[in-house]
């Protein structure tokens, strides 16, 4: 069950947050307001009306649109076209031309009136996601909403970009629209919220106002105290480990993603790369773990050259890898406990050879892991897929940590994780630098990466703009994260 | 004032590698060249190659010394590979791409035609018969995948089309009875193509196959059990007349092909134009590739995802099963067993190759078409080329085009995939 009894109110012009962790039932929850997934009980009242939603069509003519998590915008569409979608107007009866000049006008007015610039003729694809969630607001906007829901807004937003969006959802308040703000940043709930629920376990565990501590809401939202601070000492570094130099990689599509970036992590030392999705990170990382081509530049682990080397050769080599995207590239859902633990070591002694595995040495393997990472499952046989998110990283960081490492990659490594698991993989992650690990870290969480790093690289567009030490103000980061270099400005005016 | 942003810092660092797409394109046609004219050229007798309008092989369009025709296109393929490999501006690289291949294709000609004659007329008349079913197979295959569903079925729907055709055309003894029916076939195989793949999410392409084997085994069971015992009762369907259209069908090579033609060529050339602009320009095709894209999106906009794929997929029925008419009612005169002969998935082809829009898959539609003319034409004239090498020609230009030319085809984002609430 994802929601449990849930009574929830939203009041005209106010921003009521919704406040939990990964996996707490909020996204369901607002699902079925959106009349993307039915209740099996209760009931929705707008304006003193109950209503029923058999589909997002029922609740659009409720008055009520969503900012999906993932944005629902065709790619390869204009911004016009997407907004127009579902709500085409057309000449000559419904069979007629599209009118494309009134769609246009259409976006135009609606961006112009709320304040929300959008170019109508850019190709989503085309656009940062700042703009992209730009013109999904506008969409629901051109639909005459009255309350407007946001799936975690601010995921995939640059530090300034998120003041931007609070500033907007401020004036649409002051218009009398009222927005659901779903999150589980509690900064930015205190910011901006005027009242807030907390949910846990498909339940509402407690309301709260925004001069709630940080510290009450973060034990509200997991049960129990939780330390937001990563502990460490400071770091000892050793030699370099990874060295990498001039390194360029395309991505899917072939086009540049890393272009030209020198970086060196040293044992003993946790060197954090920050920016927003999409600048390179990702390319950057399965170059060095030789998942994607090096096209130029050098990748060394302890002056061996690793450029061109098999995936295989280089997790042998002592590299530890966290992959970005858990249940793609971490575990196999559909393989057991046990037998993900021992994914790079299946074919090696005590695991097994080239003909056969033994089943008594990794189900002890599993027994021990198990205790050692607090992995919470039924037991080592159940499947990878039946375990929380949290769990299945666990998994994934109790296999990769499993081999002597002299260097340890995570990317991302607490997404989708909740507050508990963060705690405890950040604790792991520390003990290994200790350990005289080279670690590098990739996140888009700037907090994250400010608390794990003892050096912040800062990725955009391809390239690290700067490496700056975690005592750097947060907002000189932010700008820097968003591709602005130099001395800020005094007044950074964002008009 | 002092801040900067990146984009005003220096520009990509990386050279491009030289061998781009565009310039192995260019090595291609060169080799190609080199083969037209030494091979073609050396092989070719020195006698005329004449290109006429009709068949009676008078007042021939363009006569040519067979040899020299082949050297000169040959060297001309040459120039066009040459130009690609020096490097050419993008926009320009598309149409030395086609020069070089019809460049190519003139010189092989050349040679084989030399001594004889080539009408174009029929060329022309040969062509556009045999890309006919092609042309509505692809068009079926546009409508289901721009939604999202995989159609590997047109083979299938294409034969239960051409045997409903057959079979209804002969017992009502009315050959628009039997049109009617063969897009009923064509709607029959596309409706448990719909609800076993949208419904009950089964692996499109698996049954797109499972539905062509199928429609074979089941025409084949009643062409043998019903049509072959009594053909005067269950398999002589009247032909589709040609309406000839006075004035337009005297403009030579053109108004013979296209003005005195049956009514089947003129519904596949006005449902390119009619598929064309309702996919870009209308409420329905801005739905269609919405669905096909990215349909969770079009889902959160009240449309409603498989109702839409559902049309599609049964309108797509009914234009397949139109191309299985052809068979009966337009090119044989009776039903036979596994009479399209894989037709089905040269039209498939011809969609990929046409890049999923309707008149990239009617031009792929004609290149198919024209290399099995070709194919006959050299055949009836005695080419020196072995039979067998003849026959395979289509399949070769069809794995050429899908496999080479096209580079990589962006199919619609969510095609082939079941569209699931969460």
């Amino acid at each position: 069950m994802a929601n449990n009894h849930i009574d929830i109110t939203v009041e005209p012009g106010e921003v009521h947050a919704l406040l939990g962790e990964n996996g707490a039932g909020k996204s369901t929850l607002m699902n079925q307001l959106y009349g993307l997934l039915q209740p099996d009980e209760g009931e929705i009242v707008v304006n003193d009306e109950p209503k029923v939603f058999r589909s997002p069509r029922d609740a659009i003519a409720a008055g009520i649109g969503m900012v999906h998590q993932h944005f629902m915008l065709v790619p390869v569409f204009t911004v016009a076209e997407n907004i127009a979608l579902g709500a085409e107007e057309t000449r000559g009866g419904p069979l007629g031309w599209l009118d494309r000049r009134r769609a246009r006008r259409d976006v135009l007015e609606t961006s112009k009136r709320f304040g929300l610039p959008v170019d109508p003729d850019a190709l989503i694809e085309d656009l940062p996601v700042g703009a992209q969630q730009r013109v999904e607001i506008v969409k629901a906007l051109t639909r005459d909403v009255d309350l407007l829901i946001l799936d975690e807004p601010t995921a995939v937003l640059t530090p300034q970009e998120t003041d931007e969006l609070l500033a907007v959802m401020r004036s649409l308040t002051e218009m009398g629209k009222s927005i659901v703000f779903i999150t589980h940043k509690l900064k930015e709930v205190k910011k901006i919220a005027d009242r807030i629920t907390v949910i846990r376990r498909g339940q509402v565990v407690g309301t709260a106002t925004p001069d709630t501590s940080e510290d009450e809401l973060a034990a509200l939202m997991v049960g129990r105290a939780v330390s937001l601070e990563v502990d460490k000492s400071p770091a000892e570094p050793g030699s370099v480990v990874l060295q990498v130099a001039g390194l360029v990689v395309d991505d899917d599509r072939g086009v540049r993603a890393v272009d030209g970036v020198d970086l060196e992590v040293r044992a003993g030392e946790v060197l954090g790369i920050a920016g927003v999705q999409g600048n390179g990170q990702t390319e950057l990382v399965e170059a060095v773990m030789g998942l994607r081509e090096v096209r130029a530049g050098k990748v060394e682990l302890d002056s061996e050259d690793l450029a061109g080397k098999s995936t295989k050769r280089i997790l042998r080599a002592g590299v530890g890898y966290v992959p970005e995207d858990r249940s793609h590239d971490g575990v196999v859902k559909e393989f057991t406990v046990a037998e993900n633990l021992i994914l790079d070591l299946y074919d090696r002694e005590p695991f097994g050879n080239a003909f056969r595995l033994d089943r008594a040495k990794i189900d002890g393997n599993a027994k021990h892991r198990v205790e050692q990472f607090d992995i919470r499952c039924q037991s080592p046989e159940s499947t990878a897929g039946s375990l929380s998110g949290g769990n299945q990283q666990k998994v994934v960081i109790a296999r990769e940590m499993s081999r002597p490492l002299r260097l340890f990659i995570a990317s991302q490594p607490t997404r989708g994780v909740d507050v508990g698991s963060i705690e405890f993989i950040h604790r792991r992650i520390i003990r290994e630098r200790d350990q005289g690990t080279a670690v590098l870290v990739v996140s888009s969480e700037l907090d994250e990466v400010v608390g794990l790093a003892d050096r912040i690289a800062v990725m955009y567009r391809g390239r690290i703009l700067a490496i700056v030490s975690p005592d750097t103000p947060r907002e000189e980061i932010g700008l820097l994260m968003a591709g602005i270099t130099g001395a800020p400005a005094e007044e950074e005016g964002t008009k | 004032m002092s801040t900067t942003t990146v984009e005003e810092l220096a520009e990509v660092t990386a050279p491009e590698p030289f061998w781009t797409r565009q310039r192995r394109l260019g090595l291609a046609l060169i080799l190609l060249g080199v083969v037209g004219a030494v091979l073609f050229g050396s092989l070719a007798p020195s006698k005329d190659a004449r290109f006429t309008l009709t068949e009676d092989a008078a007042g021939a369009a363009l006569s040519i010394n067979g040899q020299f025709g082949a050297v000169l296109f040959g060297v001309l393929t040459l120039v066009a590979g040459g130009a690609l490999i020096a490097g050419v501006a993008k926009r320009w690289s598309n149409a030395l791409l086609a020069a070089g291949i019809v460049t190519f294709v003139l010189s092989f000609l050349c040679w084989q035609v030399a001594g004889q004659f080539m009408a174009l007329e029929d060329t022309l008349g040969g062509t556009m018969d045999l890309a006919l079913p092609l042309i509505l197979g692809a068009l079926a295959g546009v409508l289901g995948e721009r939604s999202g569903v995989v159609n590997v079925a047109i083979e299938g729907q294409f034969l239960m089309g051409a045997f409903a055709g057959a079979l209804v055309g002969t017992m009502a003894g009315s050959v628009w009875a039997g049109l009617i029916s063969a897009a009923v076939g064509g709607v029959i195989i596309a409706a448990i193509l719909a609800v076993l793949s949208i419904r009950y999410l089964v692996d499109q392409t698996v049954v797109g196959i499972v539905l062509n084997l199928f429609a074979l085994g089941i025409t084949g069971f009643l062409y043998e059990r019903l049509m072959q015992p009594d053909a005067a009762g269950y398999n002589t369907p009247p032909q589709m007349p040609s309406w000839r259209i006075p004035g337009l069908a005297d403009i030579p090579v053109l108004g013979p092909v296209f003005f005195d033609a049956t009514l089947l060529l003129w519904v596949a050339l006005i449902l390119v134009v009619v598929i064309h602009f309702a996919l870009n320009r209308t409420r329905w095709g801005l739905r269609t590739r919405a669905v096909g894209e990215h349909p969770t999106a079009a889902d959160t906009v009240g449309i409603r995802v498989r109702g839409l794929r559902y049309l599609n997929v049964l309108l797509g029925g009914v234009v397949a099963g139109l191309g299985g008419a052809y068979f009966t009612l337009v090119a044989t005169g009776s039903f036979t067993k596994n009479m399209t002969a894989g037709a089905g998935f040269i039209a498939l082809a011809a969609l990929i190759f046409g890049r999923y829009t309707p008149i990239g898959a009617f031009g792929a539609a004609l290149f198919f078409g024209f290399a099995q003319k070709l194919s006959f034409y050299l055949s009836a004239i005695g080419s020196p080329v072995p039979n067998q090498f003849l026959s395979m020609l289509p399949y070769l230009a069809t794995i050429i085009a899908v496999a080479g030319l096209v580079g990589r085809v962006r199919a619609p984002a969510a095609d082939g995939l079941p569209y699931v609430k969460n």
